[in-house]
């Protein structure tokens, strides 16, 4: 069903009662042409790339859980491009140019609200690295501007302006494509219209092990049974390394939990993305009107999905010390997620030292606005076995040749 | 919050440390080393689900480096030792 005004205006006289299923709850086949372990946003989009671009319908996703209840539904929604290197400013780009339209391809509304993302800068030093930074990314054809003290004091009244500050604000920048959009709506707008070209997403299916033939992967090994294919893509955001493992190789991936919060809703305060890298907060509000807050990674590896207090409590006094109005506030739910992070912080795309296994792994802290990416540049290496052209900087082999991409250094917070 | 035995100083409180790593042996000599065997000691892990060998350093506190195995699933700390002890 096509989703328009005229379809809700008819299910409305009908008490909303008629809505056929976004997706089916198929079965598992035995074999498919391609395989996609992971159904988070990446591992759905890269079923949909398949039967779009590239004409392979016969495929599956696998999911150990539901739906998004992995790092999809735990991140806080920033998009953006404005990184540092001109690889991954082709590749972030290319995101946030398939996020902008991606509405009206899907037919499904992902909310995307670029309304802008703000650094801020709290020293000499930092907005030097801020020019620097803003320079770069211009050359690279990334829309930002450098801002003065009186333009963020314009664009966030509420920040703190005070003369003891802690944390002085000198200035900023800002890139006003950057933004929001829905997470969940991203990974269901694809599930969507993947299931629509008869892709089989299987949720609640764990892959346990994998078979591996002469170097080549031909099987895996479920908890609904066994299943095999032609080519198979792992995209197990923070799990990508205990996968690995299992397939017989190892990957330069440590996987931290990732910790957010939410407050209470409160009216409109807040209409862009606030940053700041001294303290290592951002924040932004939410259409419900809650402000959604986090910071930096619990800084030892983790598989428990939950964050610990002591950096819970970093994180709310950086957002006190930028925004002293919000004190009052109550805070409604924190929760982590756990991702992969490469040394480099850039992600790890392509051929994976086995056969047949494509890799979309080391998203890190920041891989939901490179959602659509990650998902098309798999489906590309999955039909092709080759890299698409923007993803070959990102191949595995960077890290015995040196050819690093390094994104910790050159963009400062991730996110 | 964890509270981590340091083998010299007692249970301390988590922000007192900092985890250093994965055990491993550096390979030598370095001439003789591939690019693919010196890649595989800087930046690949094992980086287990389960109990894991890990290094921390009591940062905050005497400064010394030790040996712990903990779960990454729970949390939970399942031995410390001193560097060169026994496991
Ligand atoms: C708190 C937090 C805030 C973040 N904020 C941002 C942000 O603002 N902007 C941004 O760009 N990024 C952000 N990120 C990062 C972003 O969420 C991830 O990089 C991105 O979601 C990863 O891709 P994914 O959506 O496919 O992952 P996931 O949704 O995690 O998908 C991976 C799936 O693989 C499944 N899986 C794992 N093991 C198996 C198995 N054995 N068999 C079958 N399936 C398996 C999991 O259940 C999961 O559903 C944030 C992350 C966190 C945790
Ligand atoms: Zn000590």
């Amino acid at each position: 069903m096509r989703y328009s005004s005229l379809s809700l205006f008819r299910q409305g006289l009908s008490g909303h009662q008629g809505w056929p299923q976004a997706w089916r709850s198929p079965a598992l086949k035995p074999t498919y042409d391609a395989v996609v372990i992971g159904g988070g946003g990446h591992g759905l989009a890269a079923a949909y790339y398949l039967a779009k671009v590239h004409g392979i319908k016969n495929v599956a996703v696998l999911e150990r859980g539901w739906l998004g209840g992995g790092n999809t539904g735990r991140n806080t929604t920033i998009v953006r491009s404005n990184y540092f290197f001109p690889q991954s400013v082709a590749l972030f780009d290319f995101a946030l140019r398939q996020y902008e339209q991606l509405s009206e391809e899907l037919n499904y509304n992902i909310m995307l609200s670029q309304r802008g993302i703000l650094n801020i800068g709290h020293t000499e030093h930092q907005m030097e690295l801020m020019a620097r930074n803003v320079n770069a990314m211009l050359v690279n054809g990334i829309d930002v501007e450098l801002l003065d003290a009186q333009q963020v004091r314009h664009e966030l009244p509420l920040a703190n302006f005070s003369a003891d500050a802690r944390y002085p604000i000198l200035g900023g920048f800002t890139q006003r494509r950057g933004g929001v959009a829905r997470h969940d709506a991203v990974a269901w707008g694809y599930a969507r219209a993947a299931d629509a070209f008869g892709i089989d997403i299987v949720q609640n299916c764990e892959v346990t092990d994998f078979r591996v033939e002469g170097g080549r992967l031909v099987g895996l090994e479920t908890s609904l049974g066994p299943v095999s294919a032609g080519t198979f893509g792992l995209s197990a955001s923070g799990h990508n390394g205990v996968l690995a493992r299992k397939a017989g190789f190892r990957l330069p991936l440590t996987s931290y939990a990732l910790q957010a919060m939410v407050s209470e809703p409160i009216k409109p305060v807040l209409d862009t993305v606030a940053m700041s890298w001294a303290t290592g907060m951002y924040v932004s509000q939410s259409d419900k009107g809650e402000l959604v807050f986090g910071a930096g990674l619990d800084l030892y590896p983790s598989y428990a999905q939950r964050g610990n207090l002591n950096v819970a409590q970093g994180v709310v006094a950086g957002m006190l010390e930028i925004f002293p109005a919000f004190r009052g506030l109550k805070m409604l739910r924190q929760w982590a997620g756990i991702v992969d992070v490469p040394w480099d912080y850039s992600p790890i795309l392509g051929p994976s030292p086995v056969q047949n296994l494509h890799l979309n792994a080391g998203w890190g802290t920041g891989g939901f606005k490179a959602t659509p990416a990650g998902g098309y540049f798999l489906a590309h290496a999955m039909a092709t076995g080759e890299h698409h052209p923007i993803s070959r900087p990102f191949d595995l082999s960077r890290f015995s040749t040196g050819a690093f991409i390094d994104e910790a250094a050159g963009a400062g917070i991730s996110h | 919050m964890l509270s981590i035995p340091c083998p010299w100083c007692g249970p301390r409180d988590e922000p007192e440390f900092l985890f250093g790593g994965e055990p491993a042996v550096r390979p030598v000599p370095a001439a003789d080393v591939t690019d693919a065997a010196w890649a595989d000691y800087l930046y690949f892990r094992d980086n287990d689900k389960g109990p894991h060998a890990e290094i921390w350093c009591h940062a905050a506190g005497c400064g010394q480096w030790f040996v712990m195995r903990r779960d990454t699933a729970t949390h939970a700390i399942l031995s410390v030792r001193k560097p060169g002890e026994p496991a």
